[in-house]
């Protein structure tokens, strides 16, 4: 018997297993071609760039003007310069000059428009991308904690882009419908008859492509669809490989993948058939027009009723009839993506922001570093309230420990004391003041965090101790050798100047706590929060650890939510939550001595004070 | 995106780990190969190359037809004075004109196959290389996995093997193409009037090189602009996973400003990308329409003085408006050349890569008769570390099923070490492995990973329903099977509290697990194909203490039928280990059972008393 085969085991006829999301996207990337909505707010981002614009448009209608104007110009010298003989040389040469100046402004403008338009939309895609990358840094907490950042990362890269393309093409759009007005202009101008019967060869093409148009564009839509269904399945593969090999599902994956990618293919040679079936109809309609030229408009020359120069002209207008029509069919998709990635972007946009500092709000600096909460009720959901009634005090100096089972609320109350959300009643006090009449700025300065999992961010271990402070590389320093971090530091090539892959994946769990402690030191508020680590770190990082802790917490008012014993022992106060509420408070002896669930839980010498709710 | 934390310190280095190459290079082994590939459809390509001849020489019918349709209406013009000649002329005309038609036609189908043909080869080279690219990244250890970033491994699966596709059509069709085209047209012209000919041809080596250049310019800076975006990226995606920590310290205005200054920077280059494309075509343009300007000017005077024909001068204007677009097209198609050879080459680096760990030759599947792991004087030091630097050092041991091995030490040790060279993530150094007997790098690879369960820190979650995720690595199970499986994880109740059940999406878009619940989750994931042996590594470590207590008893009761190795920071995952390893610098320094340890009054003992002074610790 090999491994893994259990022949009397039930089996399924056919394997759970799909690579890649099931999810379809046909309605993440089109939306409604035309949206005024969406184009009023795109509007509002142009208004800084309206004369560079209003400019850029401007050098389209020249560009397209002196492009029209070109075959007009060789009409004339045909018809005018060449009918008459030697004569015709200096008239000729005249003409060559005028055709010389047109091409000079076909020149400059098609400079200046593409110069501008490619800028203002390269300026549109840049302000979009901040302002909703601004405005993530101020929404509710709420929605951060809810939205997935890969969501907001396709909207601040794949959806911006889009606008920008959207703009460009739109701009090139105009250019392009105006030359096939001025052509069909120009046509029935310099010979109605000659024109009318030229321009009915148009229709054809418009009935070919209304029938044509859903077909292609299903099939467009589903070639889209499959490459990224094989795209997302290729990434699953990168991204859980581990799994993968560990789990041995290589072979299985390999077949369901080249199903995958085996109906790529067919959907995109099928999308080609419909992209390139085209090509033969223009060319043969172009063919067709030319004959009518040559047909109708060589008898009219016959006639002597035609300048031959006309029909020349007509001949090189029509030679350019059909690519205004191609590049607007194309346009048309442009705009139903932009319009899809516009809606997403606004919905970003228009997140409220819930937290703003009061018109006259004020700064923290110089006073206390105190925490009050004052009967504080909060919930994240109307109705359903995570803290209820919650009030204790940590004057300055003190540390104050929350325990407390998972969900019991301790971290809504460490986000509360940053104001990353306002109370629904009662008072949040920071140095005496409450927290919505303080600027958000300085009570970011006077509290400092350490979370559970140190953050760290890419850059040089300088940078990231530094991080916002500004700070001197000597105070950086010293508050790395304070936490006793310094040590490990140097041992590096590159010392402080090391950089840090991926977030410090290069560091050991202990060491990028270290890093996150002397971030919190450089700082140097007057409170510090923390959410003490508990997993991830074994018993000699940990000791490590408290050594370094006590060297910060010197001085310091401190708010804890803490797993530890040895921890809490020292805490000035410590806070039993339970369900929202505070159940007991005391110091570790009072509570130790006392019935309730803390002196339960430490005769017990429980796990981990997490757990209360688990077992009590 | 979280990124899990591999307790291992791997080095390994590899060329192919490195980003993106700022210039474009030329390789002809890699378009040689590329090309190879294009010819393994020899009958698509003859047919695709034919069609492009075909389609290029039609063209050039074209411009002459044109002018004969002008001198057949003008030249007769002076003699139209009998009706009979009118007729002829009209008759004449007709004939043009179907010939136009005809031509036209014709050219548009011959297209329509060379475009076609042409995509449809590159559709099948692109998905040749995507299914090898995808078989080769399973294939390829997880030590290289470690070092690449995905972010770059996309961009290879995606974008390069993009640029090779459009090789075929706007690289080695369109030579055919221009060189039909411009050397054909040339012919022609040259045959008319040669003073002509050289001036209607003279924007050509002017537009066809300045594009060239240009266009690998423009690849450069746009590599440049990638380049630039990713680090935007980084910032952005940073900085939204550490909001918290960005708000804690008020620190928006320092983010702002990070972020302005990169996105200040990609905006210039975005300029500077701008102004050079802008530049290159103006200049273009305005070439094409000087040269047009000339010839009207020297044709004119020619028509003129009567040494040519207005038809002949209309031939000469209706070739260069042809000739236009494709001499544009030369910096495509340079463009395109040097994307494929650049792509290609990255492609391949990957494509190329030997698995460091493969199936020996002749390699038979693994035979379990009582299913014991043995570990006989292992040396292991990882492929980049110094000689003498050894991760494990005579490391022996035995787990048989019905037992629990516990493996503790400092950080650093080697105890994650140890479950990689299980699952032969990486092939011992010195000494073996076995399993009843069998060398582990005797067997093959697929019989190996199915009979050894490595139990990750952090699970992947596919995106698909719960089920599909537990029955991950054996999609044969059962439904009954798998609500085992997340019954020993401790995972059952919280499924089965979700309104959809087992049948709940969860991955990316669908609901999200905590970290404990993940861990879980892979526990559940790991045990369900009944392996022989199952390897704890620091799973537990995101599980709630109580949980945790829960799982182990299940552990326990599932370790009856097989070896169980529990690799553990907390001793209170040790609770059911019959033997305990402790590992200090990749050797086993104490080994007993808990008891025998802690009366040894050694290194766990004092591990023991750390631990105990926390309240991390059952007694």
């Amino acid at each position: 018997m090999t491994a893994g085969e259990h022949a009397a085991e039930p089996r399924r006829t056919r394997p759970l297993a799909v690579v890649g999301s099931q999810i379809s996207v046909e309605e993440v990337l089109f939306g409604k071609a035309f949206d005024r909505w969406v184009l009023g707010r795109i509007a509002g981002f142009l208004v800084p760039y309206r004369r560079q614009l209003l400019l850029g448009v401007f050098g389209v209608l020249v560009f397209t003007g002196t492009q029209l104007a070109i075959p007009l110009l060789i009409r004339t010298a045909i018809d005018k310069a060449l009918v008459l003989g030697s004569a015709g040389e200096d008239l000729l040469l005249i003409i060559v000059l005028g055709f010389l100046a047109v091409v000079t402004v076909n020149f400059v403008a098609n400079l200046v428009q593409e110069q501008l338009v490619g800028r203002v939309a390269g300026h549109l895609m840049f302000d979009l991308r901040r302002a909703m990358y601004r405005h993530l840094q101020f929404v509710s907490m709420a929605f951060m904690d809810q939205t997935e950042i890969g969501r907001l990362m396709s909207r601040l890269q794949g959806d911006v882009q889009a606008l920008q393309e959207f703009l460009e093409s739109s701009i090139f759009a105009i250019g392009d419908l105006v030359l096939l007005l001025g052509i069909v202009v120009v046509l029935l101008l310099l010979d109605p008859r000659l024109g009318a019967l030229t321009l009915m060869v148009m229709p054809v093409l418009f009935a070919v492509r209304i029938i044509w148009l859903p077909r292609a564009r299903k099939a467009f839509i589903h070639a889209r669809e499959t490459s990224s269904a094989t795209n997302g399945a290729l990434a699953e593969s990168v991204h859980g490989v581990r799994a993968v090999q560990e789990l041995g599902r290589e072979d299985l994956n390999y077949g369901l993948f080249r199903e995958l990618a085996r109906e790529n293919v067919r959907a995109h040679c099928l999308a080609s058939r419909f992209v390139n079936v085209l090509i033969p109809l223009v060319d043969g309609l172009t063919g067709l027009a030319m004959a009518v030229i040559v047909v109708y408009g060589g008898s009219l020359v016959l006639d002597g009723s035609l300048d031959v120069g006309v029909m020349v002209a007509f001949l090189f207008y029509v030679q350019r009839f059909f690519d205004p029509i191609r590049s607007l069919t194309i346009q048309y998709s442009i705009m139903q993506r932009a319009m899809a990635a516009g809606q997403r972007i606004f919905e970003v946009l228009d997140v409220p922001i819930e937290v703003r500092d009061r018109p006259n709000a004020q700064s923290l600096l110089g006073t206390p570093g105190s925490i009050e909460f004052r009967h504080v009720t909060f919930g994240y959901r109307p109705g359903e309230p995570v803290l209820t009634d919650i009030s204790f005090k940590a004057r300055q100096g003190e540390t104050v420990a929350l325990v407390g089972p998972t969900g019991s609320g301790k971290t809504s109350i460490l986000s509360l004391a940053h104001r990353f959300y306002d109370v629904w009643s009662g008072q949040v006090l920071v140095g005496g003041m409450d927290v919505r009449d303080v600027t958000q700025n300085s009570l970011g300065r006077h509290i400092s965090v350490v979370l559970q999992e140190p953050y760290l961010f890419s850059g040089s271990i300088l940078e990231n101790i530094r991080y916002a402070s500004g700070a001197e590389d000597s105070e950086v320093v010293a508050a790395a050798r304070a936490v006793g971090a310094h040590d490990f530091i140097t041992r590096f090539a590159d010392g402080y100047e090391t950089i840090l892959d991926q977030r410090g994946v290069n560091l050991s769990m202990g060491q990028r706590q270290m890093l996150s402690f002397a971030r919190a030191l450089v700082a140097d508020s007057p409170i510090l929060i923390l959410d003490e680590a508990t997993a991830n770190v074994d018993s000699y990082t940990e000791l490590e650890i408290q050594r370094a802790l006590s060297r910060l917490l010197e001085g310091r008012t401190a708010l804890i939510i803490a797993h530890r014993l040895a921890t809490i022992r020292h805490a000035d106060r410590i806070i039993v939550l339970r369900e929202g509420r505070i159940v007991e408070s005391g110091t570790h002896g009072e509570l130790a001595a006392g019935d309730g669930l803390y002196s339960m839980l430490n005769r017990m010498n429980h796990a981990s004070f997490d757990d209360l709710a688990a077992e009590a | 995106m979280s990124s899990t934390v591999s307790s291992s310190g791997r080095v390994d280095t590899d060329p192919t780990a490195h980003t993106l190459p700022y210039v474009s290079r030329l390789d002809g082994r890699v378009l040689w190969r590329i090309s190879e590939l294009a010819f393994r459809h020899p009958y698509r390509m003859a047919l695709a190359m034919v069609a492009t001849a075909l389609g290029a020489s039609f063209q050039l019918f074209v411009p002459q037809f044109l002018g004969r349709a002008v001198d057949q209406a003008q030249g007769l013009l002076a003699g139209a004075a009998a009706a009979g000649v009118q007729t002829e002329a009209v008759d004449a005309l007709l004939q043009t004109a179907m010939l136009l038609v005809a031509v036209s036609l014709l050219r548009g189908v011959f297209t329509m196959v060379q475009n076609y043909q042409g995509e449809v080869v590159g559709h099948f080279i692109a998905h040749h290389l995507r299914l090898d690219y995808y078989r080769k990244l399973q294939s390829l250890s997880l030590s290289w996995h470690d070092q690449v970033h995905t972010g770059d491994l996309m961009t290879r699966g995606i974008l390069d093997i993009e640029g090779v596709r459009m090789f075929v059509t706007t690289g080695m069709l369109r030579v055919i193409l221009l060189a039909i085209l411009i050397g054909g047209g040339f012919v022609i012209l040259f045959r008319i009037d040669q003073v002509l000919a050289l001036v209607a041809f003279g924007f050509v080596p002017f537009v066809g090189v300045s594009a060239s250049i240009a266009r690998i310019r423009l690849r450069d800076i746009w590599l440049q602009l990638q380049n630039e975006l990713s680090v935007l990226t980084r910032a952005m995606e940073e900085n939204l996973g550490g909001i918290r920590v960005v708000r804690a310290f008020a620190a928006q205005a320092h983010e702002l400003a990070r972020f302005d200054r990169i996105s200040r920077r990609a905006l210039g280059i975005s300029h500077r990308r701008v102004a050079l494309f802008v530049r290159n075509t103006a200049q273009m343009n305005f070439a094409f329409f000087l040269t047009m300007g000339a010839v009207l000017w020297i044709g004119g005077v020619k028509t003129i003085e009567g040494t040519l024909t207005l038809g002949e001068l209309t031939e000469f204007l209706a070739f260069m408006a042809i000739l236009q677009m494709p001499i544009r097209q030369i910096g495509w198609m340079s463009n395109s050349v040097a994307r494929a050879s650049t792509c290609g080459g990255r492609l391949f680096s990957v494509l190329d890569l030997a698995p460091s760990i493969a199936d020996p030759p002749g390699a038979r599947g693994l035979e379990v008769s009582e299913g014991v792991l043995r570990y006989e004087n292992v040396d292991f030091s990882y492929p980049a570390a110094a000689a003498d630097a050894r991760t494990l050092s005579d490391v022996s041991f035995e787990a048989r099923p019905g037992q629990i091995i516990g493996i503790v030490g400092p950080p650093g040790s080697g105890k994650s070490t140890i479950a990689q060279l299980v699952g032969r993530y990486y092939d011992v150094t010195g000494g073996r492995i076995t399993i009843d007997g069998q060398d582990i790098r005797t067997i093959s690879l697929e019989s190996l990973r199915s009979a050894v369960s490595i139990i990750q820190q952090d699970a992947f979650l596919f995106t698909a329903s719960i089920s599909h995720n537990v029955a991950y690595g054996n999609p044969w199970a059962e439904g009954t099977k798998i609500e085992r499986s997340a019954a020993v994880a401790q995972l059952h109740d919280h499924i089965m509290s979700l309104s959809t059940g087992y049948d709940t999406l969860v991955g990316e878009r669908g609901l999200s697990l905590s970290g404990g619940q993940r861990q879980r989750m892979s526990i559940a994931r790991s045990i369900l194909p009944d392996s022989t042996v199952l390897v704890l590594d620091d799973s537990t470590a995101a599980v709630d203490a109580a949980t945790e207590a829960r799982l182990q008893d299940a552990i326990a009761d599932i370790s009856r039928t097989r070896a169980v190795i529990i690799i553990a920071h907390r001793l209170s995952s040790l609770r059911h280990a019959d033997m305990i390893l402790f590992l200090e610098h990749g050797r086993i320094v104490e080994r007993g059972s808990r008891e025998e340890l802690v009366a040894l009054g050694g290194r766990f003992a004092e591990l023991h008393r750390l631990q105990a002074a926390s309240p991390e610790t059952r007694p």
